[in-house]
């Protein structure tokens, strides 16, 4: 199978693939009211991994990475490659080390809040897309209140708001009165929410939001394409600029993601590191972080996959982040069971969610009307329990690190 | 040499121990054990890390008899520092603040210009101020006229356990600047907190060297005495080294007769 016609096919039916052969508009176009940068990064992401043939990477690549002190970009691409999977246990051992020497047994705790899960996005792989018949919802502000009371009573100081994304539905304003009231409960505000312009950005800072995550999905321009049907996700280099605009806009720090497994894994995990590299160099205070989400291979399915990302590429992966960018921060989603992810803190994750509900407004007991989930979550532990199970394995959890000021 | 005299000074709070005790890194129950057998006087405390009354807050593990360091990690310039250091007034109810601006999340060196500005501000309004460097002379005497009650230079990149990176410079701030030098970040080992003592100064900080150790407890210790050692070798001055083959009794005099 070529990398181009890869696809997870758990994620088609029929209705996308008639959706797939009708004209499409321009994805590298922007829409009116779209900021354009005007940013070379794009480019030089696009170039760098259309080039990365990971196939030509030896063993003795992987073994010259290891011996570097400082990763370059053609040392990361080594330890991305098929070649380095033999080095797991050493290339573990050493994003433990380096772990270990920026962040000591540090680990952050945090809880995503779902306040609405509208969208005007059609991503035929996500729960949320718009042509879900799924139950929708938006929280109002007293809603939105008694979900982050209801956070803050299990000890947590740091959310991530999520909103789905829909423009007209959660205005900027509308996430503006979110993050206000999330200030007071919280310490650390993170956004997840749909990318916008720089003076927005700058609009939500002030509200009190610190940091912004945008997942690209993909880095691979053609298959992004195919699998963003519709919507303002579907313009590409807008979503791919977002973190620089966020930062323009005076976010303290920004999180990227490639969704594992939509496309060749190994060339979004490069094109992900390569991205926030070149972030970091561009804007040095910047504080950058990355989130490691996969879609799980199908248990059972008889297409053995080379591009499936099992439990070992998902560890290569977030090890050749850690070894490219040491200080960099790595989430862990509860798309990951307990197992793995008790696993990945102790070697290269520094944040893990606990307490989770991808559901709108399930942490507050009397909101009714509650949407529907984006995804199922394989890793249901209260704080509580996340808290005991990081401490039992002698880390330290941590629930505030920040302070806005 | 009664080293129980051996008292320095940072503002009006005088000190015995010479070791400072950084506390992240490392599980919060194991710092009253590293302070014990480090024999800290001091420890300092990320104020981002406080979580006033909540879950995993750092104050509640830091022992009543010592006094508590906070720091502005975090802050990208002076306002931001001084803005942390006013709330870490009112958190820890301490005047002692250590400043870090760092604008570089790769390798978190301290912003030299801004620690001026912050210092200046903040020594203003009574704060003993604590600036972590870059071991700049120039710099350092900025610091010091801006009322800096220390200068902290430090050794290596934070984090990096590489010891005494910066060593002539740091001599050239001991030799000439008239306040307690502290050497911060760097330090990997106890022998290098030893020579840092060695070569003057006034006391030294580390946190990585003991929370990547394999064990926090026995390490602090060991940072302790080496500490120590290098002080009492101080103060006992340093016997000459000889910068090749051994000592030849008057090489240059000798033809003298009279």
């Amino acid at each position: 199978m070529s990398t181009d016609q890869h696809i997870n096919e758990s994620i088609l039916n029929d209705e996308i693939r008639e959706h797939q052969k009708e004209n499409r508009t321009d994805h590298m176009a922007y829409l009116p009211d779209m900021e354009n940068i005007g940013s070379e990064m794009l480019e030089q992401v696009l170039t760098e991994t259309a080039a990365y043939d990971y196939d030509a990477f030896t063993a003795d690549d992987v073994r010259h990475a290891l011996r570097q002190e400082r990763k370059s970009l053609r040392d990361f691409q080594a330890l991305l490659s098929p070649a380095a999977l033999p080095f797991l246990e050493e290339i573990a051992q050493q994003a433990q080390a380096e772990t270990q020497k920026y962040f000591g047994n540090s680990v952050s705790m945090f809880t995503p809040v779902y306040i609405a899960n509208y969208c005007e996005n059609y991503c035929i792989y996500c729960g949320f897309n718009c042509h879900n018949r799924i139950r929708r919802a938006q929280l109002n502000p007293e809603e939105i209140r008694r979900e982050f009371a209801a956070v803050a009573k299990t000890g947590l100081k740091e959310v991530l708001i999520l909103t789905g994304e829909s423009r007209k539905k959660s205005t900027v304003e509308y996430i503006g009165e979110a993050v206000k009231i999330a200030r007071e409960y919280f310490r650390v505000i993170g956004l997840e929410v749909y990318p916008m312009n720089s003076d927005e950005y700058a609009y939500l800072h002030k509200c009190g939001a610190d940091y912004v995550t945008v997942f690209q999905e993909t880095y691979n321009p053609d298959k992004y394409e195919t699998l963003h049907l519709a919507g303002h996700k579907r313009v590409f280099p807008y979503r791919f600029h977002a973190q620089e605009r966020a930062l323009m806009g005076g976010m303290r720090g920004v999180g990227l993601a490639a969704l594992l497994g939509l496309d060749d894994f190994r060339k979004d995990a490069f094109a992900t590191g390569m991205h926030a590299y070149l972030l970091q160099k561009k804007y040095p205070h910047a504080e950058i972080a990355f989130s490691c989400p996969r879609l799980c291979p199908i248990i059972n399915n008889d297409k053995i996959n080379p591009m499936d990302v099992h439990e070992a590429q998902l560890l290569q992966v977030v090890c050749a982040y850690r070894l490219f960018m040491p200080f960099a921060g790595i989430t862990i989603s509860s798309r990951e069971c307990a197992r793995v992810r008790d696993n990945l803190v102790q070697i290269a994750a520094t944040k893990i969610s606990a307490g989770v509900s991808t559901g709108i407004g399930e942490h507050g007991e009397e909101v009714q009307d509650k949407g529907d989930e984006q995804f199922e979550i394989s890793d249901g532990r209260t704080v509580d329990e996340v808290y005991h199970a990081l401490t039992d394995h002698h880390l330290q959890p941590v629930m505030a690190d920040y302070i806005y000021v | 040499m009664n080293t129980e005299k051996d008292i320095w000074k940072l503002g009006n709070h005088e000190f015995t121990s010479r070791f400072i005790l950084g506390s992240g890194k490392y599980s919060l129950e194991l710092i009253q054990v590293a302070v014990e057998n480090a024999g800290a006087q001091i420890v300092t405390m990320a104020l981002r890390r406080a979580n006033e009354g909540g879950l995993a807050n750092i104050l509640d593990y830091i022992p009543e008899n010592v006094t508590i360091l906070p720091n502005t990690s975090g802050a990208r310039n002076a306002e931001e520092a001084v803005r942390i250091a006013r709330l870490a007034r009112e958190v820890c109810g301490s005047e002692f603040i250590k400043i870090e601006i760092m604008r570089d999340s790769r390798y978190l060196l301290p912003d030299n210009y801004e620690t001026v500005k912050a210092t200046e501000i903040l020594a203003k309004e009574g704060f003993v101020v604590m600036p972590y460097m870059y071991p700049d002379l120039n710099v350092a005497r900025d610091m010091a006229d801006a009322g800096a009650a220390c200068i902290m230079p430090l050794g290596a990149p934070i984090g990096s356990n590489k010891g005494l990176c910066t060593k002539e410079f740091i001599q050239i701030l001991i030799d000439e600047i008239d306040l307690p030098i502290i050497v911060d970040a760097g330090i990997g080992r106890p022998s290098q907190a030893c020579e840092a003592m060695e070569m003057g100064a006034a006391a030294v900080m580390a946190n990585t060297a003991i929370a990547s150790s394999g064990d926090v407890k026995a390490m602090a210790g060991a940072m302790g005495q080496a500490v120590q050692a290098g002080r009492t070798a101080y103060l006992a001055g340093l016997g000459q080294t000889r910068t090749r083959g051994g000592s030849a009794s008057s090489p240059l005099t000798g033809y003298l007769r009279d």
